[in-house]
C-alpha cells in the first residue's frame, strides 16, 4: 500500500512518530556521551546538553594514556582476535562434522554441544578459576582465550551444523570423486558455499568476546591483563576518573564494536535472534 | 593432521568390497566414507569445549557437594549447600530481585514493543534500516558502558536528568542511591537495554506476514486493532518467544550492570544472584558454596527458558 495516500497518510505521520521517539530514547544517552567526550570539564559544568566548542581529542589522548586505555585495547586484542579465530576454525570443522560427514554416535555427540549453548558462563566460573589457578593460567591470556573459545565452539558447532546440513551432500561426493579428500572439498567448495554462515558467527563471536566482562574480571585479577570493558570498570573507580575522561573512555570501548554491528547489523540480528543464548 | 587424514583415505572406488560390508555397521552419513573421519573434524572442538567448558560445568556440580575454601582440600558436606541456600536472606533476597527485574527486561519491553509494532503494522517505512540500528544499539554497547553512561545521567549533582529538573525548579533525588527508587531505577535501565531488541525482533516477524492475510481480514470488516489480533499477534509468535527467553535471561544474568552501578546497593536493594556468586565465591572465597549458587542459578536459566519455549508451544502451536 501507498503508505502517503490520504487515507493513510495520518498514521504514517504517527508511525513515523512513535518509532522516532523510541530511537531517541535509545539514543540520547548515547549521542550525550559521545559529546561530553570532546568537552573540556569546564565546558560540561556550564551544561551537559550544549555542544563542544571545539571537537577537541584531549580526553582521549588522556584516556589513551593516563587511563591506560592502550593497555587495555591491547589487551582486547590480544585475548579477542586468537578466541574468535580458534572458535571460527574449530567450528566450521565440526558443523562440517555434524552436518555431513555424521560419523557415528553423532546425536548424542551433539547433545553435548547443545549443552554449552543452553548453560551460561556462570555455570563454569567457579572451577574454572580455581583450576587455572594451580595450573598458573589466571592473570594470563591463554586462561582468557580458551575458556571463551570453548563455549563459543559450542554456539559455532551449533551454528555451522545448521548451514553445513543445507548442503546437498552430492555436492562433497563430487568433489572427491574429482580427486579432493574431505579436508580439500571442505576448504575450497564447502567453506566458501556456507561463507554468510561463517560471516555471521565471525561477527556474533567478536561482539560477545569483546563485551566478555564476568570472566575477564574473575580470570585476569590483575590491571596488566584487563580487556577493555573491565579496564573501563575500574578506571571509573580511580580518582583521575573525571567524567570527560570516563565518556572518552567509554566511547574507546564501544566503539569498535559499533562500527563492526552497523556494517554487518543484518548479520548480527539474524544470528542472535536464531537462538542464542551465549553472550 | 589433516592432511594425513586426507591422504590415508582411499578414494571411494578404491575401497575393497569386502571391507565395506565388514564395516556396515558403524556407517558415516555419507555412504562411501570411511566411519571415523567426522572424528578428525570433531576432535579439536571436543577438545578444547570439553576441558575449558563441559569439564568446569561438572566440577561446579561436584564443588556445590562441597565445603571448600579454595586452598586447603575439599570436605564433602551433602546437601547442606543448598539447604542452607534456602535459608540465607542474602539469596533470597537477590533471587526475588531477579524475578522482579524481568519484569522491566520481558514484560514492559515487549508490552512497549507491540503498542509500537501494532501502529507500523503493513507500513514499510522508508528508513527502516537506521531505526533499526539504532533500536538495537544498546545491546551491542558493553554492559560496562551502560553502567558508566547512566550513572553520569542520573548522577543528582551534575548529571542531565537533575539539569533538566533543574530547568523546571524541581531538585534531583539520588536515584542509584535511594532506597525507593535505586530497584526500579535500575530495572528501568534494563528496559533501556531489551526494549529496541523486542521492536526489532517485531517489525522483522511482521515483514514476514503474508499481506493477503490482511487484505481478508479488512474484507472480513476487521477493524486495525482486530487485524492486529488475529493476524499480527499470530504471524510473530516466534518472534514473540525469542523474544521473551532472551530478555528474561538477560535479567537472570544481570551482573555487570549492578557491579558498575549500584554493586547491589544500597543496602541490599539492588543485590542479584550473579552478584552474590560473585561475592561468595572469589571475594569471601566458600567456593562450595558459591558453586551451589551457580547451580542454581543455571537451573533457573535452562529451566526458566524452556519451559517459556514449551509453553509456547502448546500455547502458540507448532514453530
Amino acid at each position: 500500500m501507498n503508505i502517503w495516500k490520504p487515507r493513510y497518510r495520518s498514521r504514517t505521520i504517527l508511525a513515523y512518530v512513535v518509532l522516532g521517539l523510541c530511537t531517541t530514547i535509545a539514543l540520547a544517552p548515547l549521542l550525550l556521551i559521545v559529546l561530553t567526550a570532546f568537552k573540556t570539564e569546564k565546558e560540561l559544568t556550564l551544561s551537559v546538553f550544549s555542544l563542544p566548542a571545539a571537537f577537541r581529542l584531549d580526553n582521549f589522548a588522556e584516556a589513551w594514556e593516563r587511563g591506560k586505555f592502550s593497555l587495555y585495547f591491547r589487551n582486547s586484542l590480544i585475548v579477542v582476535a586468537p578466541t574468535v579465530v580458534i572458535s571460527v576454525v574449530f567450528s566450521v570443522m565440526g558443523g562440517y562434522a555434524f552436518g555431513l560427514l555424521k560419523p557415528p554416535g553423532q546425536r548424542a555427540l551433539f547433545l553435548l554441544f547443545l549443552i554449552g549453548v543452553a548453560v551460561p558462563f556462570e555455570a563454569a566460573i567457579v572451577p574454572l578459576y580455581y583450576r587455572l589457578r594451580t595450573f598458573g593460567m589466571i592473570n594470563n591470556f591463554w586462561g582468557l582465550i580458551l575458556p571463551q573459545a570453548a563455549l563459543s565452539i559450542a554456539f559455532g558447532v551449533f551454528w555451522m551444523r545448521a548451514a553445513f546440513l543445507a548442503v546437498p551432500p552430492e555436492l562433497v561426493e563430487a568433489a572427491v570423486i574429482d580427486g579432493a579428500g574431505t579436508w580439500t572439498s571442505l576448504r575450497k567448495v564447502l567453506v566458501p558455499l556456507v561463507m554468510p554462515s561463517v560471516l555471521t558467527l565471525i561477527v556474533l563471536l567478536s561482539v560477545w568476546t569483546w563485551n566478555e566482562f564476568l570472566l575477564v574480571l574473575v580470570l585476569a585479577p590483575s590491571d596488566q591483563y584487563r580487556t577493555l570493558p573491565v579496564g573501563l570498570a575500574f578506571f571509573r573507580n580511580s580518582r583521575t576518573a573525571s567524567v570527560t575522561l570516563q565518556a572518552a573512555g567509554s566511547l574507546i570501548v564501544a566503539l569498535p564494536m559499533v562500527v563492526l554491528f552497523t556494517i554487518f547489523q543484518r548479520q548480527f540480528i539474524r544470528g542472535m535472534t536464531s537462538g542464542a543464548v551465549r553472550g | 593432521m589433516a592432511r594425513e587424514i586426507e591422504q590415508s583415505r582411499p578414494i571411494p572406488v578404491a575401497q575393497p568390497a569386502h571391507r565395506a560390508r565388514g564395516q556396515r555397521r558403524l556407517r558415516a552419513g555419507l555412504p562411501w566414507l570411511h566411519w571415523s573421519t567426522g572424528y578428525f573434524y570433531l576432535l579439536p572442538a571436543l577438545i578444547v569445549y570439553g576441558v575449558f567448558a563441559l569439564l568446569p560445568m561438572a566440577d561446579t556440580l561436584r564443588a556445590s557437594f562441597t565445603q571448600w575454601d579454595g586452598l586447603n582440600p575439599p570436605v564433602y558436606v551433602g546437601l547442606d549447600n543448598y539447604a542452607s541456600m534456602l535459608q540465607d536472606p542474602a539469596f533470597l533476597t537477590a533471587l526475588a530481585h531477579n524475578l522482579y527485574f524481568i519484569i522491566f527486561s520481558s514484560v514492559l519491553p515487549i508490552l512497549i514493543a507491540l503498542v509500537v509494532t501494532s501502529l507500523l503494522t503493513r507500513r514499510r517505512l522508508p528508513g527502516m534500516t537506521f531505526f533499526q540500528t539504532a533500536l538495537f544499539l544498546p545491546q551491542i554497547i558493553p554492559i560496562t558502558v551502560v553502567g558508566v553512561v547512566w550513572t553520569w545521567i542520573l548522577n543528582p549533582a551534575f548529571g542531565p536528568v537533575a539539569e533538566i529538573l533543574r530547568a523546571f525548579g524541581l531538585s534531583s533525588r539520588p536515584w542509584l542511591g535511594d532506597f525507593d527508587l535505586a530497584r526500579p531505577v535500575i530495572g528501568l535501565i534494563v528496559t533501556w537495554m531489551t526494549y529496541g531488541l523486542c521492536l526489532v525482533l517485531f517489525l522483522a516477524g511482521v515483514q514476514r506476514i503474508d499481506t493477503d492475510l490482511f487484505d481478508a481480514a479488512e474484507i472480513d470488516g476487521a477493524n486495525e486493532f482486530r487485524q492486529f489480533m488475529v493476524v499480527t499477534l499470530p504471524g510473530i509468535r516466534n518472534e514473540l518467544g525469542v523474544a521473551l527467553v532472551i530478555t528474561m535471561i538477560e535479567a537472570l544474568r544481570l551482573f555487570g550492570l549492578i557491579f558498575v552501578t549500584t554493586q547491589g546497593g544500597p543496602g541490599k536493594e539492588t543485590y542479584v544472584i550473579a552478584f552474590q556468586l560473585y561475592q561468595v565465591a572469589f571475594i569471601e572465597t566458600q567456593v562450595g558454596y558459591g558453586a551451589a549458587i551457580a547451580v542454581v542459578l543455571t537451573l533457573l536459566i535452562v529451566g526458566l527458558s524452556s519451559s517459556v519455549l514449551w509453553l509456547h508451544r502448546r500455547v502458540m502451536g507448532d514453530w
